[in-house]
């Protein structure tokens, strides 16, 4: 387990409403990959702070198009601007990346459990992620990063298909510029120019230096990267307990009522997206659950 | 009528032409009456403006697939088990708009739906159904989160139970302990007894609201014999349940045989509809669905109910988690008899039978549960 007692998770501001969304204002637009753009909104009307834990979700509506859920990618320490980074995918994700600076999009959350960082506290911490995977793990590595010297080693494990598919590529390379800890990237192919590691994510685990009785590892991707970053990790004795994976469903009402993100008896939106690997092993394995 | 005030599980008699007066009671203190009548020749539940509405001397014919309305013999009100309707309707209806927005400049002002919540009394619920109800409280009510619209006309509701003194043709609560006999949950409960010429019920007290209603119908105690007489009916039905579904370590049976060739076989049967969904009392599942008027300057959101047949229920970027019949399937009988137990510590089956009668293949949800327990056996 996790060293330290859960910290209580966050709720919408007023939860005796959570179906009504609330209108926030888009200050920036950032385009990370062709595809993928960041966010970073305030309220469209008055500037209540907005309180969330790395690894919640919001439900971010389009006006009139529908609703989206999108994990949190900004500094949990920094309450008055939200940001959220977005593959325009579908209908809604794709309305919301019309949407310029001052214009207004609906806000619900923030929504479901969270990376355990400040429980984690005292352990060495292992990231592993795949692509859209750093999003939701990127407000972790800043709450890790402003409390560098209560953690040990921190490993940051990035892969990406290609290097044009990175994203937040400019603050990777600032991270990988500090001496407080690693940042490993691998990209699934690449031209001549990329000079790094080329190949899936789970050939740079063995790099990473952790003591694995007193790490806890956090990992986000798609299903099969997930699947096999986790064997990875278990061969290299990390505790099932202290793997946690971040998974997704369906999401239409974010509150646990509307029954779409079922995974065997877990609501992933309110009793994930985020669990400790042992909690689901057992509906990792199956198909079609 | 007698001046002693009624209590919490006093038993009385009131005779059948009193039942008028129980529906006017009800209606006088505001509420709307709900409950089953025939419209186009089906059994539904709908709005009732006196005793005339009920289907009396009607009853039903269920068999897996099968449903028929015949006339009985007898002029009883309730002589029949149910329809495909079920309370769900009322307080968690099929269509509920959440709110509504405006568009304003760059952005949109928000409008809850303030609309007012309608006083349902609800007028012969079978005690499955109690349990129904009971537990979609569970799922809306007492989770994380609540669902305020639910919880708006669940509150204002108040609850005719009717015992069942005749077991529908796939009725299995005795099995599930949901019936036949009402035991909480109602605000009266009422036990049909037609002996010769004498008609009455038999009203069981359940709340301090109901032991008020009743004041004002004439009522009488129940002797000793009446209260045996309405045991031994209730008892009776019971004992001719045709169908069980043995729930003994049911959540583990399950989670053992999440790769059953049984799943691969009744997919081949089960042609997706959903139906089993939309009878179901305690299936809860909707879908959100954003809409706007022609001119754009207008959004309303609402929900509807949904069904885990379809191949959207699962739906992710990419495509859907759950593509095969299979898995579908899986997914809506192991939440019933399973899942539901670690998400809300209760079975999702009430035992009512709807999803067996009005599966358009006659698809037996006791009948699948118990191949796979029996598959254990020989192995």
């Amino acid at each position: 387990m996790v060293p330290n007692a859960p910290v209580p998770r966050p709720h919408p501001a007023n939860p005796a409403v959570p179906m009504l969304t609330q209108p926030f204002q888009i200050r920036r637009v950032r385009q990370e990959t062709p595809d993928t753009f960041t966010l970073a909104l305030q309220p469209a009307w008055g500037a209540a702070p907005f309180c969330f834990l790395p690894g919640q979700f919001n439900m971010l509506y389009a006006f009139g198009v529908g609703e989206v859920p999108i994990s949190i990618s900004g500094d949990p320490a920094n309450t008055q601007t939200l940001v959220h980074t977005i593959r325009a995918v579908g209908t809604v994700t794709r309305a919301i990346q019309k949407l310029k600076p001052g214009q207004v999009l609906g806000v619900r959350g923030p929504f479901g459990s969270h990376w355990p960082v400040a429980e984690a506290a005292g352990h060495d911490m292992v990231i592993v992620v795949g692509g859209l995977g750093l999003a939701p793990l990127r407000p972790a590595i800043y709450q890790i990063l402003a409390h560098r010297a209560e953690y040990g080693n921190f490993e940051l494990i990035v892969g990406a298909r290609t290097p044009g598919d990175l994203l937040y590529y400019k603050e990777l390379e600032q991270w990988r510029g500090r001496f407080d800890f690693r940042v490993h990237v691998a990209v699934d192919s690449a031209g001549p120019e990329w000079r790094n590691n080329v190949g899936v994510v789970t050939t740079l685990i063995p790099r990473a230096r952790f003591d694995p009785w007193h790490t806890t590892a956090l990992v986000c991707g798609p299903g099969v990267m997930m699947r096999f970053t986790v064997q990875e990790l278990l061969q290299r004795g990390i505790k099932p307990e202290n793997i946690y994976v971040s998974m997704e469903r369906n999401m239409q009402c974010g509150i646990g009522l509307c029954g779409h993100c079922q995974l065997g008896p877990y609501f992933i939106c309110k009793d994930g997206p985020v669990f400790a690997f042992d909690q689901i092993e057992k509906w990792f394995a199956l198909r079609e659950i | 009528m007698p001046q002693v005030a009624l209590a919490l599980g006093d038993k009385l008699v009131i005779t059948a032409p009193h039942l008028e007066d129980l529906l006017q009671a009800l209606q006088q203190r505001g509420f709307t009456l709900i409950g089953p009548t025939l419209h186009q020749g089906d059994l539904v539940y709908d709005e009732l403006a006196s005793v005339a509405d009920l289907p009396r001397g009607w009853t039903d014919e269920q068999e897996a697939g099968v449903f028929r309305l015949k006339p009985r013999e007898d002029q009883v009100f309730f002589g029949f088990a149910m329809g495909q309707h079920s309370w769900k309707a009322f307080l968690l209806p099929p269509r509920t708009k959440l709110w509504q927005a405006e568009r304003q400049g760059h952005g949109f002002e928000i409008v809850p739906n303030q609309a007012e919540t309608p006083k349902f009394a609800f007028i012969g619920v079978r005690p499955c159904d109690l349990h129904a109800i009971a537990v979609q409280d569970r799922v809306l009510l007492e989770g994380l989160y609540v669902d305020p619209f639910y919880q708006a006309r669940r509150r204002s509701a108040f609850i005719v139970a009717v015992n069942c003194t005749r077991a529908g043709g796939t009725c299995f609560c005795a099995s599930m302990g949901t019936g036949p006999q009402a035991t909480s949950g109602f605000d009266l409960a009422l036990t049909e007894i037609l002996h010769g010429p004498e008609h009455y019920f038999l009203v069981e007290v359940g709340s301090n609201q109901g032991a008020e209603v009743l004041q004002e119908v004439p009522h009488k105690p129940a002797t000793a014999a009446v209260q045996l007489q309405a045991e031994n009916m209730v008892q009776e039905t019971a004992a001719h349940m045709g169908r069980r579904l043995d729930t003994v370590g049911i959540k583990e049976l399950l989670y053992r045989h999440y790769d059953h060739p049984r799943w691969e076989e009744v997919a081949s049967r089960c042609l997706t509809c959903g139906n089993c969904t939309l009878v179901c009392p305690t299936c809860f599942c909707h879908a959100i669905e954003d809409v706007t008027d022609l001119s754009g300057q207008q959004a309303e959101r609402w929900r509807r109910w949904d069904v885990c047949f379809n191949v959207d229920h699962s739906y992710i970027h990419g495509g859907s988690i759950r593509p095969s019949a299979k898995a579908r399937y899986r997914q809506w009988l192991t939440h019933k008899l399973a899942t539901w137990i670690d998400q809300f510590g209760c079975l999702g089956c009430v035992g009512c039978g709807r999803c067996i009668t009005w599966c358009p293949v006659g698809i037996d949800i006791t009948a699948e549960v118990r191949a796979i327990r029996e598959s254990e056996k020989k192995e």
